[in-house]
C-alpha cells in the first residue's frame, strides 16, 4: 500500500472505529433488551437508531464541567489517553490480507503494550477526581489491570510459539489449516476473560461499579469527557474482539466470501458474544476478581504454556525425524 | 445491701423495696398495672408475675407476683422463664376480652401503657369467642374525657383519685365483670387533680378531654423542658405542640417539685397560648385610637424613639421571666422599676421572701413535705394557691400509717395493708384559715379565724412550744394553741406552712415564729410560705427589699415625672383599683406595653409589642421553694412575637446601652443578671447553657417517629424549610439528637423503647421514683438563715357591726389570670363572688345568689353563703372578674344590691364533640 | 471450578435462549399496559359501606410513611366520628411504597393503579383532602371500622358494635 492509501485507510478506520463504537452503544442496548426481555431504545428512527445521534447531542450539549476541586490537567487528559491508546491499537489489525496501517513483526507486542496504556487512563481520572468513589474505581482498576495484564500476555503465547512470530499477519496466515481456537482453547478462553476485564466490561466493571461507587472513576466526569471514557470503553471492546478474530478465528480467512467481509463477521459475533457476557453474568466481588485471576486464570495460562512448549517441541521433532 | 439472683445473675440491690421496683430500678423490662411509683403495689392486676426459687437447686420454683414479693437476701427468681412469661400473656389476654378495638380513636393510642404491655407480653389475637361487656360513659367535665369500655380494672384512677388526692366523687361500682368507674352521676370531677387520671390510667378510659377534640399522637408532638407558670411551685412540664399549637401539658418528673404529678391548673392551665386574643403583631395606636400592624424593625424604631432622652419607668412582672424582669429594669433604672405586684401583694412578698431567707426552719421541697410528720397550716388555702403542695401535704398525714406499719414490719408501698392497718388514722395536720379549705378532711381539726385571730393562734403555738404560757392565749381557741403546740413537739419533722394567701403579713411573721420556736425546741422544724405567682420569688429576689412600688410609681406619674412606661407582661387592671390604674397610665405620655395576651392594658397602650409566653421562650423562674428554674421554647412563636427578654435586649442595643454590648445570647443575660444581682447568682446553675452537648449532640425535641416532616408545610411551600435553628438553647427543633441521661433540666420527653407511655420515666431515673439520671432540675438560690427576730403580738380581730373585712379566697380556677383563660379551665371558672357566714347574710338580708355592693360601689358580686366563714369577714374570689378593686383586709360596708339579676342555673360545658359519651 | 465454569456458560446458554422470547414489556404509552387492582400508584381516601369517610385521623399512615409526606390533623364530627380536618400528601415526596395502606385500621388509605401523576409545578403535587377522598370504598367494599370499634356514634350506640353485648347496668345487683 502506498503511503497516501496508508493515510487515507488510517483515517477511514479511525472513523469507521469510532462511529461503530457509537453504533454500539445503541446496539448493546438493543441487544440487551432482547435477551431481557424488553425493547430497549426503539423510539427514534428505524429500530432506534437514531437514539445514537440523540445521545451524541446530548453530550455534546452537556455542560463540560471541571470540578474546582480537581487535578484539572490530569482530569482533562486523563479521558483523551483511552480513546488514542485504543485508537493506535488498531493500527496493528490486519483486516484483510492488504488491508492493515502497520505491519509491524512485533505487532501482538504493540496491541499489548497500547491496551496497557489505557489502564492509566482509567487510574489518573480516578486519582485527578479527588473524589472517594472515583479514587476507589481507580485503586481497583489498577490492581485488577496488574492482575489480568500478566495473563493476558502469556495467554498469547502458545499462538506466538505455534506461529513462530509476533506479526499479526503472520499469525492469521498461520491458521489456515486450523484456527488456533482449537489447539490453543485454553489460551483463548484465559484472553477472553483477561479482554474482558482490560477493557473493564461487565462482569469485570468493578472500577465503575454502580452500586458501590456510584459511577466509579468516572463519577467527576460528564459530558464528553464522559463521552470519551465511553467511547474508550467501546473501541476497546472492538479492538479486543477484533484481536481475537486475529489471533484464534482465523482472522479474515474464510471461504466463499471476501476476507474483510470474514473478518468483520466474526468480530461481530465476539462483540454480541460480550453482550451477551454482560447481560448474563452477574459482577463478581473483589476478592473473588483476584482470586480468579491469581489462582486459576495465572496457572491455567502457564499450563497452556507448558502444554503448547511440549506440543511445538513435539511437533518440532516429528519435522525433524 | 441484699444480694439477688435473677435469671442466674447477681445483683446487689437496695434492702426494703419490692422486686418488680428492683427490677425495673435495674433497667430490666417487667409489665405492671396496678403498681404505681408514687402510690405503691396492691397486687391486683397479676400481671408482673415473675418465679421464685427456694434455692439454687429448686428447678421448679413458683409463682410470684413481684411486686408483692420483698427483696431479700439470697433470693432467687426468674423474669424469663417460660412458666411466668406465658401467665403473663394470658392475663393480658384476659384484660383485653373486653377492649373495644378502638386504638385509632383513642387518645390514648401511642402512649398506652396497655398497648405497651401487651407487645411487651407477646399477646397478639383475641380467641375468645363470646361477647364484649360494655359501659356508658359520662359526662366528667371539660378536663377529663371517659370511655369507660377500655377500661381494664387495674383500680389505679380510684387509688389515686380516692386514696392519693382525697376525692370522693370517683369510686369504682358494680361487681365481678361489670366493674365500672365513675361517678354516681355524670358531672364535672372536683378534685384538683382529676387530670392525673389521664396519666395514671395505663389505658384510654381517663383521657385529656381538651386534647381529645383538637389530637395529636404523642410521636408528632414538639415538646421541650418547661415550667408551670401557674402558680409558685414551679411544677415542671412537658408541653407538646404540633402546627404551631400547644396540645397538651404532660408532668415532667423532678423528685424535688412536683414527683409524678401535676394539678388540672397546671395540666389545662397553659391552654391560653392559642387563644385567639394573643397578639401577633406590634400595634401602634393612631391618631384615631385604632392600632396600626407593625413589623418588628418600625417597632423597635418606635421603642427606641419613646426611649430615647425620656424619664423611663418600668413595671415588671411576676409572671415574666427573670431575665425578662433583669433587662427591663437595666432599661430604666433600678429605681424607675416596679416589680408588678399591687402595692399590698410587693410587701406580703418581700416579707416572705425576708422570712424565709432569715429562718432557721429547713426549706422543703415535695419531699420534705410528703416526710413531715406533724404540719401547722396558717391562713393558706393551699389547695387553691399551691395546689401541688397541698397533694404533698396529703401524703404526709399518712406518715402515721407508715409508722404503724413499720412496727409491724411492713413496707411502705404494702398499700393495701398500711391502709387496712391505719383506717383513719393520720399525722396531725391542723388548719387555721378565714374559712373552709379542701385539705380539711385530713385536718385534725380546722379552725376558721380571722387573719389577726390566725396570726396570734401562731404566735401563741409558738409560745406554747416554747414552753412559756401564752400571753395571749388565743381567746377563741384557748385549747387548740396548746393541742397544736403539743402535735408539733412530738413530731420528728413539723411543718409550717402559710403564705401571702391570707393577705396578712403578721399570718406570715406568726408562721415564722412557730417554726422559729420548733427550731429552738430542737427539731428539724421546716417551714414553707406560698406565694402568689410563677416568678414571685424570682422578682423579690431581683429587686430587693424597699423597691418602687404601685403606689410609689402612680404618685411619681402624677407629679408628671414619667414620659414612657413600659410595662412588662402585666395586666395592671389585676393590680390596683381601675380608677388608680387609669390615672397612672394616662398620666405617662408613652405606654409601652409588652405583653402576650391582648387584654385591659395592651388595650391602653400606645405602642404594644407581642411577647411570647413562657411555653414559646426561655427564662428562668424561682419556685416558692427559691428553686430558680428553666423553660424552653416548645416551638417558634409565630409572626413578629418575640420573647420579651429579646425585645427589651433589642431596644437597649437600639439605644447603644453599653451594659448590654456583649450580651448577644440569653445565656449572656443570665450571666450579667447573676453578676448584677447577688441574690440571683445561683441561676446560672438553674440547666446548662446553649453549649451544652449530650454525647457531642443536642436533644432532640421531637421524638424520633416524628411524622409528616415533609408535608407539614407543603401547602405554603413544597420546598422543605431548614429547621430552625435554636441558638439559645442545647436543645434542637429536629428529630436528630439524643434524649438520655442529659441533665434533668432539659428532658424534653419521656419516651425509650418499648415503653411509649409516660411510665417509661423510669428508665431516665437513678432507680424508680428516684432523682433523674442528669440531676434534678433547678437550683436553689438560697438555703435557710439565722433565725427570725420575735415579732409584737397582734390585736386580736373584733367584728364592727355595719363593716366587713375582705379577706382573700382563692379558687384553683380563676384565680389566676392567664389559666382561667384555657379552653377547659374556663368552663369551670366561675364568676366572682362574695362569702358570708349565715349570720352575716342574714342581717344583710341576702341569701346565696343574690347581689350585694361592696363598699362605695367598688364592685357588686354574688353572695355565696358559707358557715364556715368567720363572722364579720368577707371572702371575695380573689383575681375574679369584677373583684379588683378588692384590697385584702380591707374594711368595707356591704349593702343589698337592688337590681342583681340572679345567675340562672350554671350551665354544664357543652359537649365539643357531640354524643358519644 | 469446573461446576462453577459449567453454571456460568449454562447462565450464558439460558439468557441466549431469551433471544427468541416474547417482550414482557409492553410500548408504553400507545400500549396501555396492565395493571392490577392492588398495584401501588396514587393515592386515594375512601368511604365505607355507609358513605362515610373511612379515614378517623388516627396518624398511623403518617407515622408508617419512610419519607413523612402525609401531615394530617384530627377532628371530631358531631355525630362522635373522628376525622382528619386536613389530609395531605406531597406526591413530590411519596415513593408508593403503600406503606401507608398497610398501616391503616380502617382500610382508609389506598393504593390505586393510577401512576400517571406528573405535573410540571411541584406544588402541583399536594394533594389536600378534597383531591384524596374518592366517593367510593376501592378495593376492600365491606368494611367499616365503626361497626367493629367500641366507639359510640350516632347510629351506633355503646354495646352494638361486632360482638358486644349490650351496656352493663352498674346499679343491676344480679351476678
Amino acid at each position: 500500500m502506498s503511503e497516501l492509501g496508508t493515510v487515507t485507510f488510517g483515517l477511514l478506520l479511525i472513523a469507521a472505529a469510532v462511529g461503530g463504537a457509537a453504533v454500539l452503544t445503541w446496539f448493546e442496548r438493543r441487544l440487551l433488551g432482547i435477551w431481557q426481555d424488553r425493547y430497549g431504545p426503539d423510539r427514534l428512527g428505524p429500530l432506534g437508531i437514531g437514539q445514537v445521534v440523540a445521545d451524541m447531542l446530548k453530550l455534546l450539549t452537556k455542560d463540560d464541567w471541571v470540578p474546582p476541586f480537581s487535578d484539572r490537567f490530569v482530569f482533562v487528559f486523563a479521558p483523551t489517553a483511552i480513546v488514542v491508546a485504543m485508537l493506535l491499537g488498531f493500527a496493528v489489525v490486519p483486516f484483510a490480507p492488504q488491508l492493515y496501517v502497520l505491519d509491524i513483526n512485533i505487532g501482538l507486542l504493540f496491541f499489548l503494550g497500547m491496551t496497557s496504556l489505557a489502564v492509566y487512563s482509567v487510574l489518573l481520572g480516578g486519582l485527578a477526581s479527588n473524589n472517594k468513589y472515583a479514587l476507589l474505581g481507580g485503586l481497583r482498576s489498577a490492581a485488577q489491570m496488574v492482575s489480568y495484564e500478566v495473563f493476558m500476555g502469556l495467554s498469547l503465547m502458545g499462538v506466538v510459539m505455534l506461529t513462530g512470530s509476533f506479526s499479526l499477519r503472520a499469525i492469521v496466515e498461520a491458521q489456515r489449516d486450523l484456527w488456533y481456537c482449537v489447539p490453543q482453547v485454553l489460551g483463548l478462553f484465559t484472553f477472553l476473560i483477561a479482554g474482558i476485564a482490560e477493557s473493564h466490561r461487565l462482569p469485570f466493571d468493578l472500577p465503575e461499579a454502580e452500586h458501590e461507587l456510584t459511577a466509579g472513576f468516572h463519577t467527576e466526569y460528564g459530558g464528553m469527557k464522559f463521552a470519551m471514557f465511553m467511547l474508550g470503553e467501546y473501541l476497546g471492546l472492538i479492538l479486543i474482539s477484533c484481536m481475537i478474530t486475529t489471533l484464534f478465528f482465523g482472522g479474515w480467512l474464510g471461504p466463499w466470501l471476501p476476507p474483510l467481509l470474514w473478518f468483520c463477521l466474526k468480530t461481530f459475533a465476539l462483540i454480541c458474544f460480550f453482550v451477551l457476557l454482560r447481560g448474563a453474568i452477574p459482577r463478581p466481588r473483589y476478592d473473588q476478581l483476584m482470586t480468579l485471576g491469581w489462582k486459576y486464570m495465572l496457572p491455567l495460562t502457564l499450563l497452556n504454556l507448558v502444554l503448547t512448549g511440549a506440543l511445538a517441541l513435539l511437533l518440532e521433532g516429528q519435522r525433524h525425524v | 445491701m441484699p444480694v439477688i439472683h435473677i435469671d442466674g445473675r447477681a445483683f446487689a440491690v437496695e434492702a426494703g423495696g419490692n422486686l418488680l421496683e428492683t427490677c425495673l430500678s435495674l433497667g430490666m423490662d417487667l409489665p405492671y398495672f396496678c403498681w404505681h411509683p408514687a402510690m405503691g403495689s396492691i397486687g391486683a392486676c397479676r400481671q408482673c408475675a415473675v418465679v421464685q426459687f427456694r434455692d439454687e437447686n429448686d428447678e421448679h420454683g413458683r409463682m410470684v407476683m413481684s411486686c408483692m414479693t420483698p427483696v431479700t437476701d439470697g433470693a432467687r427468681f426468674s423474669l424469663s422463664g417460660e412458666r411466668a412469661a406465658r401467665f403473663r400473656k394470658t392475663v393480658v389476654e384476659g384484660l383485653m376480652l373486653n377492649h373495644p378495638h378502638d386504638c385509632p380513636v383513642c387518645a390514648e393510642g401511642g402512649e398506652c401503657h396497655l398497648q405497651d404491655m401487651t407487645v411487651m407480653t407477646g399477646h397478639r389475637d383475641r380467641v375468645y369467642r363470646g361477647l364484649k361487656n360494655t359501659h356508658r360513659n359520662q359526662y366528667l367535665g371539660p378536663l377529663v374525657h371517659h370511655e369507660m369500655n377500655r377500661c381494664i380494672t387495674c383500680y389505679r384512677c380510684t387509688r389515686f383519685y380516692v386514696d392519693y388526692a382525697g376525692g370522693t366523687d370517683l369510686a369504682a361500682q358494680a361487681s365481678h365483670d361489670h366493674v365500672y368507674f365513675g361517678r354516681q352521676t355524670d358531672g364535672v370531677l372536683q378534685s384538683e387533680f382529676a387530670g392525673n387520671l389521664v396519666e395514671v390510667c395505663p389505658t384510654g378510659v381517663f383521657t385529656d378531654r381538651t386534647l381529645v377534640y383538637d389530637y395529636t399522637r404523642k410521636w408528632d408532638l414538639q415538646s421541650a423542658p418547661s415550667v408551670c407558670a401557674g402558680c409558685a411551685v414551679g411544677c415542671n412540664t412537658i408541653p407538646g405542640e404540633r402546627y404551631g399549637r400547644l396540645k397538651r401539658v404532660h408532668n415532667r418528673f423532678n423528685a424535688a417539685v412536683n414527683g409524678y404529678f401535676l394539678c388540672d391548673r397546671g395540666r389545662y392551665g397553659a391552654g391560653f397560648v392559642n387563644s385567639e386574643r394573643r397578639l401577633l403583631y406590634p400595634g401602634l395606636r393612631n391618631a384615631e385610637g385604632r392600632y396600626d400592624a407593625l413589623d418588628h424593625r418600625a417597632a423597635l424604631q418606635h421603642l427606641q424613639r419613646a426611649c430615647s432622652g425620656a424619664r423611663l419607668a418600668g413595671i415588671g412582672s411576676p409572671r415574666a421571666s427573670v431575665e425578662a424582669n433583669f433587662l427591663l429594669r437595666e432599661l430604666v433604672g433600678a429605681d424607675h422599676f416596679a416589680p408588678g405586684f399591687s402595692t399590698r401583694q410587693q410587701a406580703l412578698v418581700e416579707l416572705a421572701l425576708r422570712l424565709r431567707r432569715d429562718s432557721r426552719a429547713a426549706l422543703p421541697d415535695i419531699r420534705g413535705i410528703e416526710s413531715a410528720d406533724a404540719v401547722l397550716v396558717l391562713g393558706e388555702d393551699v389547695t387553691n394557691t399551691a395546689p401541688r403542695i397541698a397533694l404533698a401535704l396529703r401524703q404526709s398525714v399518712r406518715n402515721e400509717a407508715f409508722a404503724l406499719a413499720a412496727e409491724l414490719q411492713l413496707q411502705p408501698w404494702q398499700d393495701e395493708a398500711v391502709r387496712t392497718l391505719a383506717q383513719d388514722r393520720r399525722s396531725p395536720l391542723y388548719i387555721a384559715a378565714v374559712g373552709d379549705t379542701p385539705l380539711d378532711d385530713v385536718a385534725a381539726a380546722r379552725v376558721s379565724l380571722a387573719p389577726d385571730d390566725i396570726a396570734r393562734l401562731g404566735l401563741a403555738v409558738a409560745a406554747s412550744v416554747a414552753g412559756a404560757p401564752a400571753a395571749h392565749e388565743g381567746e377563741r381557741t384557748p385549747a387548740l394553741a396548746a393541742q397544736i403546740a403539743a402535735a408539733l413537739t412530738a413530731a420528728q419533722r413539723p411543718l409550717v406552712v402559710s403564705g401571702t394567701g391570707s393577705g396578712s403579713g403578721a399570718v406570715m411573721e406568726a408562721a415564722a415564729q412557730v417554726s422559729e420556736a420548733l427550731c429552738a425546741a430542737g427539731k428539724a422544724a421546716m417551714l414553707c410560705l406560698a406565694l402568689p405567682e410563677a416568678n414571685a420569688m424570682g422578682q423579690a429576689l431581683l429587686c430587693g427589699p424597699g423597691a418602687l412600688d404601685l403606689a410609689g410609681l402612680t404618685a411619681r406619674a402624677a407629679s408628671g415625672d414619667i414620659d414612657t412606661l413600659i410595662v412588662l407582661e402585666n395586666d395592671l387592671y389585676r393590680r390596683g383599683p381601675r380608677a388608680e390604674i387609669e390615672g397612672l397610665l394616662a398620666a405617662c405620655r408613652h405606654v409601652i406595653v409588652l405583653d402576650g395576651m391582648d387584654n385591659a392594658t395592651t388595650s391602653a397602650a400606645t405602642l404594644a409589642l407581642p411577647a411570647a409566653s413562657h411555653i414559646e421562650s426561655e427564662g428562668t423562674l424561682v419556685s416558692l421553694e427559691g428553686r430558680a428554674q428553666r423553660h424552653y421554647p416548645v416551638f417558634q412563636p409565630p409572626a413578629e412575637r418575640y420573647p420579651g427578654w429579646m425585645w427589651l435586649l433589642a431596644c437597649m442595643k437600639e439605644l447603644e446601652r453599653t451594659e448590654v454590648r456583649e450580651l448577644q445570647h440569653f445565656d449572656d443575660i443570665i450571666r450579667a443578671c447573676a453578676a448584677r444581682i447577688p441574690a440571683l447568682a445561683g441561676i446560672t446553675a438553674a440547666a446548662p447553657d446553649h453549649h451544652y452537648r449530650n454525647a457531642g449532640v443536642r436533644v432532640p425535641r421531637q421524638p424520633h417517629r416524628y411524622s409528616g416532616r415533609t408535608a407539614m408545610h407543603a401547602d405554603l411551600s413544597v420546598h422543605e424549610p431548614q429547621q430552625p435553628v435554636d441558638e439559645e438553647s442545647p436543645l434542637a427543633f429536629s428529630m436528630e439528637g439524643l434524649n438520655r441521661d442529659q441533665p434533668g433540666a432539659l428532658l424534653p420527653f419521656v419516651w425509650t423503647p418499648g415503653w411509649n407511655s409516660n411510665q417509661g420515666v423510669f428508665k431516665f431515673e437513678t432507680a424508680v421514683g428516684g432523682p433523674l439520671r442528669g440531676g434534678t432540675a433547678g437550683a436553689r438560690l438560697f438555703e435557710p438563715g439565722a433565725g427570725v427576730t420575735a415579732t409584737a403580738a397582734f390585736a386580736p380581730f373584733a367584728a364592727q357591726p355595719g363593716t366587713w373585712q375582705l379577706v382573700p379566697r382563692q379558687r384553683i380556677f380563676g384565680s389566676d389570670e392567664l389559666s382561667a383563660l384555657s379552653p377547659g379551665i374556663c368552663e369551670l371558672v366561675q364568676p366572682g363572688y362574695l362569702e358570708l357566714c349565715a349570720a352575716d347574710a342574714a342581717s344583710l338580708g341576702v341569701g346565696s345568689g343574690d347581689g350585694v355592693t361592696v363598699g362605695d360601689d367598688l364592685a357588686t358580686l354574688e353572695v355565696r353563703v358559707n358557715d364556715t366563714l368567720v363572722p364579720g369577714c368577707a371572702g371575695y374570689a380573689e383575681g375574679h372578674a369584677g373583684t379588683a378593686n378588692l384590697a385584702p383586709l380591707a374594711r368595707v360596708s356591704l349593702r343589698r344590691a337592688p337590681q342583681w339579676q340572679r345567675h340562672s342555673a350554671q350551665l354544664i360545658g357543652s359537649d365539643g364533640g357531640g354524643g358519644h359519651v | 471450578m469446573f461446576s462453577a465454569l459449567r453454571s456460568q456458560l449454562r447462565t450464558l446458554w439460558t439468557i441466549l435462549q431469551h433471544t427468541f422470547s416474547r417482550a414482557e414489556t409492553v410500548p408504553y404509552p400507545e400500549q396501555q399496559p396492565y395493571l392490577a387492582p392492588r398495584y401501588r400508584g396514587r393515592i386515594v381516601l375512601t368511604n365505607d359501606p355507609d358513605g362515610q369517610e373511612r379515614c378517623v385521623a388516627c396518624n398511623l399512615c403518617a407515622v408508617a410513611c419512610p419519607v413523612d409526606c402525609i401531615a394530617l390533623q384530627q377532628g371530631v364530627k358531631q355525630d362522635g366520628r373522628w376525622y382528619p380536618e386536613f389530609f395531605r400528601i406531597n406526591f413530590s415526596r411519596c415513593i408508593l411504597c403503600g406503606m401507608c395502606e398497610e398501616a391503616c385500621p380502617t382500610n382508609a388509605i389506598q393504593l390505586t393503579p393510577d401512576f400517571e401523576m406528573c405535573e410540571y409545578e411541584r406544588s402541583s403535587m399536594v394533594y389536600e383532602k378534597e383531591h384524596l377522598q374518592i366517593d367510593g370504598t376501592g378495593k376492600y367494599h365491606d368494611y367499616s371500622f365503626y361497626r367493629v370499634a367500641g366507639l359510640a356514634i350516632a347510629g351506633k350506640d355503646k354495646g352494638e358494635a361486632q360482638n358486644e353485648a349490650p351496656p352493663v347496668d352498674v346499679k343491676s345487683l344480679l351476678p
